[in-house]
């Protein structure tokens, strides 16, 4: 069973807050689909080679030019989307702090 | 003009002749909404400014339709059901909105989902449960449940789902009408908002077999804004749909009849497949023996992924924003109020697997596994056109049943496999226990979504 201390220190690395009625409940939850996914350890697997992707994995390049669809009109209503901007550019808080 | 029992190819018969116009028709189902989606929820949002167009050209022109609010279209609130999206605008049209829209579709509006397409029920949805047409008390199925209960009432003449794990099929399944989830790389996914990038897929559906074919000659095709989308010549799907289906192998896998399979639920099935037998297909039974795999294969993967792509939602470009006191604390907070609970539970399960020290035990061996999964349907591939079996082990169920995560997961035991290995499917009605629908899914080779369009059209049309 997953401790309660792990769900708190996997919630801090996916930057999710829980109470501790949620880090319980999750604890409980969490257990119970990690011990139904744990069957797959009855498959002998050693051989087999791993999916990594829905379609045969290849590189799909295109030439690094400006595209039709990146105009400044789309820039400006993306930027419009963001809660705090300044001088066309996101704003976020500091994250050095001064000695 | 009976609104309710419109599908694609009457109201261009319609529109055509002169019968009404395109305005007439938006207005009317804007009415028919307002009134009759109180009571079922099937819609997030409208599209209330009507077209002004009479008689608009173009192979969907005039035909109104809904998306599913996990798909970007420009000006609208696009939610994906979460309050983290509460009031985000979209920006760009997704490429399979483009595409409806030069086609000359009227969007109607937005269907409700759970949130982030997370979810076999609509409950997880952040703005409320829709009902099932069929019976109010019970949940139209998940993810795309808004959309199959606004078609299966007839408030939407056709609509777009995104199945991850089945959330078009199960739906599909559940209200009565027609899902087909296209072969993995098939429909651009530029534009829908990701779930697991390796799993996603936009679909049709429908109230028949037609109409889903018709849709899928628009939505296919390669598109340089997702490098997924194969580049590939898309067939006319509509072209062989009536074409007799004897001589055709079709496979029965004895996995998807066993355990769990509820007994009216199967007894439905298989008389749907005789029917097939007698418009001359032979019917064999096979074995997938990795099936039983396939959800926990399923419930790494895709958690593993979504926690990655929900990564970007940090309220810093868009979405819900909290103020925190410092840049890690304002991600916390955004994050923690934005998220429901089983997005929060898929988040932490995926960086649990995903997180050092896991990695092999739980992410490298499930895509072992999925290798595994996909083998077993290529090995009856060679022998067979086909696979049928029942889409759901049950018909819908009720509203607030399934309380335990790995409970409702259950209800995907036949439609995950489908997308571990990239297949397509589709779920079509095919009968009724206690006046509840029942959906035979019929699953195909890769790319060979004509097959299964074309059995679907003969059992629909014996």
């Amino acid at each position: 069973m997953i401790s309660e201390n792990e769900v708190e220190r996997i919630a801090a690395l996916a930057r999710l807050k829980l109470n501790e009625k949620e880090k319980q409940k999750f604890q409980k939850e969490l257990s119970l689909i990690l011990d139904y996914v744990a069957q797959l350890n009855e498959l002998p697997i050693e051989n087999v080679s791993p999916t990594t992707s829905g379609i045969g994995a290849i590189n799909i390049m295109r030439p690094d030019k400006k595209r039709e669809e990146d105009n400044t009109e789309q820039v400006r209503a993306m930027l419009e989307q963001a809660p705090e901007t300044k001088d066309g550019f996101l704003k976020v808080k500091a994250i050095l702090k001064q000695e | 003009m009976d609104l309710k029992n419109l599908t694609i190819k009457s109201v261009r018969e319609g529109i055509e002749k002169g019968e009404f116009s395109a305005h007439e028709l938006h207005k009317k189902f804007l009415k028919l909404i307002e009134e009759e989606d109180k009571s079922l929820h099937s819609y997030l949002s409208l599209n209330e400014t009507v077209t002004k167009e009479d008689r608009p050209e173009g192979i969907l022109g005039g035909v109104p339709l809904a998306l599913k609010d996990n798909m970007s279209l420009q000006g609208s609130v696009t939610t994906a059901a979460s309050k983290i999206l509460k009031n985000h605008v979209a920006v760009y049209d997704a490429t399979v909105v483009r595409k409806l829209k030069e086609a000359g579709a009227v969007i109607l509006g937005k269907t409700n989902l759970d949130e982030f397409a997370m979810g076999s029920s609509t409950e997880n949805s952040a703005f409320g449960v829709t009902k099932n047409p069929h019976d109010h008390s019970r949940v139209p199925g998940g993810s795309s449940g808004g959309s199959a209960a606004a078609v299966a009432a007839g408030l939407a003449v056709a609509a777009l789902g995104s199945d991850t794990g089945g959330s078009i099929r199960q739906p599909a399944a559940f209200c009565g009408i027609v899902g087909l989830k296209p072969t993995y790389g098939r429909v651009s996914r530029y534009g829908l908002l990701a779930l697991a990038s390796s799993l996603d897929q936009i679909g049709p559906m429908t109230k028949n077999i037609y109409d889903a074919a018709l849709l899928m000659n628009i939505l296919s095709g390669a598109d340089p804004m997702d490098s997924t989308a194969a580049q590939l010549p898309v067939p006319d799907f509509t072209a062989n749909l009536s074409k007799p289906i004897k001589g055709l192998k079709i496979a029965m896998p004895k996995e998807y009849f066993g355990e769990g399979l509820d007994g009216e639920v199967n007894k439905v099935v298989e008389q749907a497949i005789s029917k097939l037998e007698q418009l001359g297909a032979h019917v064999d039974q096979v074995s997938l023996p990795h099936t039983k795999y396939s959800l926990a294969t399923y419930y790494i993967l895709m958690p593993a992924e979504a926690s990655s792509n929900l990564a970007r939602y940090d309220g810093i470009r868009y979405g819900l924003y909290k103020k925190g006191e410092d840049l890690l604390d304002g991600y916390l907070q955004s994050r923690s109020e934005g998220f429901g609970d089983e997005v929060r539970r898929r988040i932490v399960l995926g960086t649990y697997t995903l997180s050092s020290g896991y990695y092999d035990a739980y992410y490298l061996r499930a895509q072992k596994v999925r290798t595994l999964i996909t083998n077993d349907f290529e090995k009856v591939f060679e022998k067979f056109d086909v696979i049928v079996g029942p889409t759901t082990p049950t018909t819908a169920f009720k509203i607030g049943e399934k309380e335990d995560p790995l409970s409702m997961y259950l209800s995907d035991i036949y439609t995950v496999p489908v997308n571990l290995a990239g297949l397509p499917a589709l779920s079509m009605p095919c009968g009724a226990v206690n006046g509840l629908p029942v959906g035979l899914q019929i699953i195909g080779k890769k790319f060979d979504e004509e097959k299964i369009l074309q059995v679907g059209y003969n059992l629909e049309n014996i």
